[in-house]
């Protein structure tokens, strides 16, 4: 039996928010109520979403930071944990939560879960594929490497069974091989010579005196990225919920989105900085609660999203992430006042000076400097009652 | 009552010379401070102009008496002028970005345009240093500019070109201001500058403001002998240069020594603002400590701004060490009668309690005990004359007391006081509790308040604080009393809640069925707010006994319906419900608990569903007076069995030791196995890790096992009538592992998460060969704390240990400043009366709280609505 129609258009009427209703219509579901019993539910669920509701003045940063703060006590240190997949390292608890709220332009752990799109989600080899695409490759697992010491060359034979496995043309791969020793690299004193036929491609350093060139020049052939991203040194490949998902080594989201069969909606990295500049300040905001939520609950921590998202939306109130702390939100402060109180006083004070500074007074820090009632709470009632006189 | 007067705004600026000579009271010309007589001499650093520190003189300046002087300034007139170090940047920035000649800055208006924006829209950034090339021409006079060197902390210099070699010339103080006073003003704003407050020349000091003594007292040690403060002191040395320099200069001596004082002068002066710049040693005392001048006054924790403006020191508070009274209500703290005697509320005289503050005035300042009624410790006049009550003057007091008088009245049971323990990490470390004056020293508390508080009783120290005022009181009563802070705002659930023996307590009553006689139910109830006992369960040979879940049911509200699962679940696939063998299944109808264990999961701080639903469908005040039943009923409950655990209860019988060793045994040769077909090449490495770390996963994961299954073999041997299976099932404290590593195995010690592996060459002690990678040999403990280590396992153990320790250490101090960070980052958020978040300079944060309005203090575990709740309560059935 499906919840009666009559009650259902009475629960979607009501003034509540979806998730609520959702609700109702949930547990309501196969029950046999009576009409009076609905209406006192009703009735009982409208009144109490009303009590719930905030109340004006509410100091809700202070209670943010503390809520986030507090807890903060009995998260582990311990930097490496396995998240979920053995194989890669990410930092997690305290440290892992100060780095979200530093706003650092690179996390120590970058990583990222690479969702694929439906075709290629559910065929293990087509993930692999895509896995290809993506992780870094360097030239020495496509083929021998040789260093002819007699002819001063550093030979590479491609072993084209395994560009066919990793499906990648060897031509690609003889082209590109030098133009990325010489851009990204940075090692431009050698030449080189490519044999189609033969798959080979011949470096020869350009200074032929020392063997020191040649063993400088082997070496970054050897590790030369030739397919993937450069950024991403390792992908792992699981099925999970019924879909392959790949885990990355490594973060860079704007290439990774360029490859074919990466679902790009559902696609994430850890690095929020790296989102804040490829998605934009709102998926920033987004990633920062998202992060903060998934670091407190892997530590068993309670923490109701509404703090992470206020902490949140101040961070990128500004339209860029900021951080909490001197360089970021506090150092940024009106208040001359509240700036010196958290750290480098007497520079604030300084430069206060000079550019002839005023401070309004309105935060809370000032107040409670020069010994006024704050403007928060109690202390941000203005009304006083007057009592009646009688007649 | 004059309305009190808010302080608008404060501006900021520079004290220009003129300024600081029209502030001064008296020109400070000699080094000395007293004389012989200990007099202070007359335009000495102690000027009696200057302000009195010492009780009985009267200030030349405004003739009040040393506690009414606020002091005032006077002003030493340097010989030569000095630089200012804290600007240091500042006039390189200046001497760099305008032209030495004509003292414009060095760029046309268009490209002052391009960085600052134009003069309507002035959006655009500061001038910076960045913004001028090094060694341009000026744009407008022509001059060809030069390099500027700065070096630390306060020397400047230009760099010439002659015969083709650069030289430094050295730039004097002097010659800096004088360029300064070159630029012209409409140049400065560009720069930052308000020059109408903050002319670049002033941050040349020519004169130099004395502050008052006030601010920089002497003390008088034991011996009689002054000292001065270090300010003072720093003082001493400016001015005695001063005069030095201006005698040389006087009688004309040579450059060189003119320059030497000059760069003595500022060095006195620079650690006399700053006594930690970088490239100049710190001025010290004649013991070796470093002065503590003007910056390092303001500065740091201990600093002016964090503590003593942000932060102080209160009266009317107490502190003493904490300790448990279950007796108590969650809301009162008890208060040791001498603290009670101490501490007082003003009280103002009026014709209605003229009668019971007299007699409060005549019992004077000692109560003799606790249930006496409480005395007074002073009296205010309408005058403001306060007056002591001793033993001589409290009946003359007592008949003197009329309407407009105040009495200081000591604290008595029902007041109210804040109570706090540090660190203060959310709201709840300070709440109001209600006093009961008791014997003793020592505060006390139902231990159902000590999860806010973090409090346990191994010596903790709380403090008291009372509040003075009706407003302060009314303030404290209903938004800091303990049951309106039953609910954490972190996460919606309750906070305050059963602990430790309260769980164990609970759970051993209602745990399964016992009947008890009427006297033994009587026994358990005696202390809780009931007031009639239900009809008994049963009645058998004419005796009527009464279930345990019947007395449970009794300290329960009246309409409350809910089912959930105890913490003892085992989340079986298919739950039997009301047969469930560990009488997991709770189902509470009408407030009467018809079957299941109550423990963590129901009365529990942090957990508490019951607690929740209370407050949700009943209110705060119920739930508190739930949670008073509760710990009086459990720990009468835990009374009534007795409840204790001994070396003994660790003992297994020889079956379970036998096959504990026998697991020991197969994992030492599994794990030999591993390690043997590693050595011969044989093990495959896990995708991405190496053979090495593959062959430790696998070794940490058989030896968890093993360790595991000694648990389960001592679990199985020890049942419900064991202590500590009872307080790990109910979620009292404990859990099973503890239990395992007491009467199993304590197993794997590790660091890092990894098992140990530092300590000598390829080996982790001189005991084992090198190379060995067994179980024993990197910290695999196979014996249990009950059967006792050997020394390498103990030296592993304590390795173990100390990273735990270490780790804490660390943890505090970074969290501390997480949390310092994000409270100064949002602590002017606030809800304002349109339901959006803003700071409260006015700037929107967020458009609605939360993107749904909802309270998280108010919320159901984050839902704006409990909806299963009030099914439940209304269908009276499991949703």
């Amino acid at each position: 039996m499906v919840l009666a129609e009559k009650y259902a258009k009475k629960i979607d009427a009501a003034d509540l928010p979806q998730k609520t209703k959702d609700q109702l219509k949930k547990f309501l579901d196969e029950k046999e109520i009576s009409d009076a019993q609905f209406k006192h539910i009703l009735e009982r669920v409208l009144a109490e979403y009303q009590s719930t509701r905030i109340e004006a003045c509410e100091a809700v940063g202070i209670i943010a930071a503390q809520s986030i703060g507090e807890p903060g006590t009995q998260m582990t240190m311990r930097t490496f944990h396995y998240a979920g997949v053995a194989e890669i390292n990410v930092t997690l608890g305290l440290p892992r939560l100060i780095e979200i709220m530093d706003a650092r332009k690179e996390p120590s752990t970058p990583t990222m879960t690479v969702y694929l799109e439906p075709e290629y989600a559910n065929d293990r080899d087509k993930a692999r594929e895509v896995s290809w695409q993506i992780e870094a490759a360097p030239l020495h697992e496509f083929g021998d490497i040789t260093t002819d010491m007699e002819n001063m060359h550093v030979v590479v034979h491609l072993n084209t069974k395994v560009c066919d496995k990793r499906k990648i043309a060897p031509q690609q791969i003889m082209e590109t091989a030098p133009k990325k020793i010489r851009d990204r690299r940075h090692y431009r004193d050698f030449e080189h010579d490519i044999d189609e036929a033969k798959a080979t491609i011949i470096f020869s350093p350009k200074d032929r005196e020392s063997y020191q060139n040649l063993f400088q020049l082997a070496e970054h052939v050897r590790n030369v990225i030739v397919q993937g991203i450069d950024d991403i040194l390792r992908v792992v490949v699981r099925k999970e919920t019924g879909e392959y998902i790949l885990y990355t080594e490594g973060s860079n989201l704007k290439d990774v989105f360029d490859v074919v069969g990466v679902d790009t909606t559902r696609t994430r990295t850890n690095n929020i900085s790296e989102i804040a500049s490829v998605l934009g300040v709102e998926a920033a905001r987004n990633a920062i609660i998202h992060e903060a939520v998934s670091t407190l609950n892997e530590q068993g921590i309670l923490v109701d999203v509404r703090h992470l998202m206020l902490v949140a939306d101040m961070m990128c109130m500004e339209g860029e992430v900021k951080q909490i702390g001197r360089h970021g939100i506090a150092g940024e402060k009106e208040s001359v006042l509240s700036r010196a109180a958290f750290e480098v006083t007497v520079n604030h004070l300084l430069d206060a000076a000079v550019a002839n500074e005023v401070d309004e007074l309105s935060g809370v820090t000032e107040n409670v400097i020069v010994g006024q009632p704050i403007q928060l709470g109690t202390g941000d009632v203005k009304l006083i009652a007057v009592r009646q006189q009688e007649n | 009552m004059p309305s009190p007067k808010r302080i608008g705004q404060i501006e900021f600026g520079l004290l220009s010379p003129k300024e600081i000579r029209e502030m001064s009271v008296r020109k400070i010309i000699w080094a000395d401070t007293y004389d012989d007589d200990g007099f202070p001499y007359p335009q000495g650093l102690m000027d009696l102009n200057l302000g009195v520190i010492d009780p009985g003189l009267r200030c030349k300046t405004c003739d009040q008496k040393a506690s009414e002087c606020p002091g005032h300034f006077g002003h030493i007139e340097l010989a030569k002028p000095v630089i200012h170090v804290g600007y240091t940047r500042l006039i390189r920035k200046l001497l760099r970005v305008t032209c030495r000649a004509c003292g414009r800055v060095l760029l046309s208006p268009e490209e002052i345009e391009k960085v600052v924006g134009t003069e309507d829209d002035q959006t655009g950034d500061i001038l910076s240093e960045k913004d001028v090339k090094k060694e341009r021409v000026c744009p407008h006079c022509g001059e060809q500019q030069l390099k500027i060197n700065f070096e630390k902390p306060t020397t400047f210099s230009e760099v010439m070109i002659e015969d083709g070699k650069k030289v430094e010339h050295k730039l004097t103080p002097a010659d800096i201001r004088a360029r300064m006073e070159k630029i012209p003003n409409e140049d400065l704003i560009p720069l930052g500058i308000n020059p109408d407050v903050a002319r670049p020349e002033w941050t040349i000091l020519t004169v130099l403001p004395v502050p008052p003594v006030t601010m920089r007292p002497s003390i008088i040690l034991e011996n009689g002998q002054r000292s001065e403060d270090d300010l003072t002191h720093k003082l001493v040395d400016i001015i005695r240069i001063n005069q030095r320099f201006k005698e040389n200069q006087d009688a004309g001596a040579p450059q060189l020594i003119i320059e030497d004082l000059w760069e003595l002068l500022q060095y006195h002066v620079t650690t006399y603002l700053d006594n930690e710049v970088a490239g100049c040693p710190p001025a010290r005392h004649r013991s070796g400590r470093p002065l503590k001048t003007l910056s390092q006054r303001l500065k740091g924790k201990d600093g002016r701004f964090r503590g003593s403006l942000s932060g102080k020191r209160v009266n009317f508070s107490s502190r003493t060490v904490i300790s448990p009274d279950p007796n108590l209500s969650v809301s009162q703290v008890g208060v040791p009668r001498a603290v009670a005697n101490e501490m007082t509320i003003p009280v103002r005289v009026t014709a209605y309690n003229i009668e019971e503050l007299k007699q409060i005035v005549r019992t004077g300042p000692l109560r003799p005990n606790v249930n006496a009624p409480c005395g007074a410790n002073y009296v205010i006049r309408p005058d403001n004359r306060r007056l002591r009550l001793g033993a001589d003057n409290l009946d003359t007091v007592a008949d003197m007391i009329e309407p407009g008088w105040t009495v200081e009245r000591q604290l008595r049971d029902n007041d109210v006081v804040l109570f706090n323990r540090q660190p203060s990490l959310h709201r709840m470390s300070i709440m109001a509790h209600r006093v009961k004056v008791m014997e003793g020293r020592t505060f006390r508390l139902n231990p159902a308040v000590c999860p806010p508080y973090n409090a346990d009783f191994d010596g903790d120290e709380m403090n008291m604080h009372v509040p003075q005022t009706e407003e302060a009181r009314a303030e404290a009563n209903i938004l800091l009393s303990v049951h309106e802070n039953i609910l954490s705002p972190r996460f919606g659930g309750p906070i305050i809640g059963g602990i430790h023996d309260h769980v164990s307590g609970i759970f051993m009553l209602t745990h399964d069925t016992r009947w008890f006689t009427k006297e033994e139910a009587l026994y358990l109830l005696r202390y809780t707010n009931i007031e009639h006992m239900p009809p008994p369960g049963k009645k058998e040979g004419g005796v009527e006994y009464w279930s345990n879940k019947q007395v449970f049911s009794q300290i329960l509200p009246e309409h409350l319906n809910m089912v959930f699962r105890a913490s003892s679940c085992q989340n079986c696939d298919t739950c039997k419900k009301e047969l469930c063998d560990r009488d997991a299944y709770v189902r509470i109808i009408d407030g009467k608990l018809e079957c299941g264990t109550i423990d963590k999961k129901a009365i529990g701080a942090f957990d508490g569903q019951i607690v929740n639903r209370i407050i949700r469908q009943q209110g705060m005040k119920r739930a508190s007076v739930f949670i008073d039943d509760l710990t009086k009923l459990s720990i009468r409950a835990i009374m009534f069995d007795g409840f204790s655990f001994g070396i003994d209860d660790e003992d297994l019988s020889k079956t379970e030791y036998g096959q504990i060793d026998e697991v020991l045994k197969n994992a030492a040769l599994d794990v030999t196995r591993r390690i043997k077909i590693y050595e011969d090449g044989q093990l495959e490495p896990m995708p991405g890790r190496t053979v090495e770390e593959t062959l430790e996963m696998q070794i940490m994961q058989v030896l968890g096992k093993a360790r595991d299954q000694t648990g389960q073999i001592a679990g199985r041997h020890l049942g419900l009538g064991n202590s500590a299976v009872v307080m790990a099932v109910s979620g009292a404290r404990g859990s099973m592992l503890n239990l395992t590593q007491m009467a199993g195995c304590i197993g794997q010690q590790s660091v890092r998460g990894e098992r140990i592996v530092r300590g000598y060459d390829d080996r982790t002690l001189p005991h084992f060969r090198k190379g060995d990678r067994g179980s024993d040999a990197h910290g695999f403990i196979q014996h249990s704390y009950k059967g006792g280590l050997n020394p390498t396992e103990f030296f592993f153990h304590a390795i173990g240990g100390r990273e735990g320790l270490v780790d804490t250490a660390v943890r505090t101090s970074q969290s501390g400043y997480l949390q310092r960070r994000m409270i100064n980052a949002l602590q002017d958020l606030k809800v304002a009366y349109d339901g959006t978040v803003r700071t409260t300079g006015g700037r929107i944060i967020q458009f609605e709280y939360g993107e749904d309005g909802t309270d998280p203090t108010k919320s159901a575990f984050g839902d704006p609505v409990d909806v299963k709740g009030i099914v439940e309560s209304i269908l009276k059935e499991e949703v």
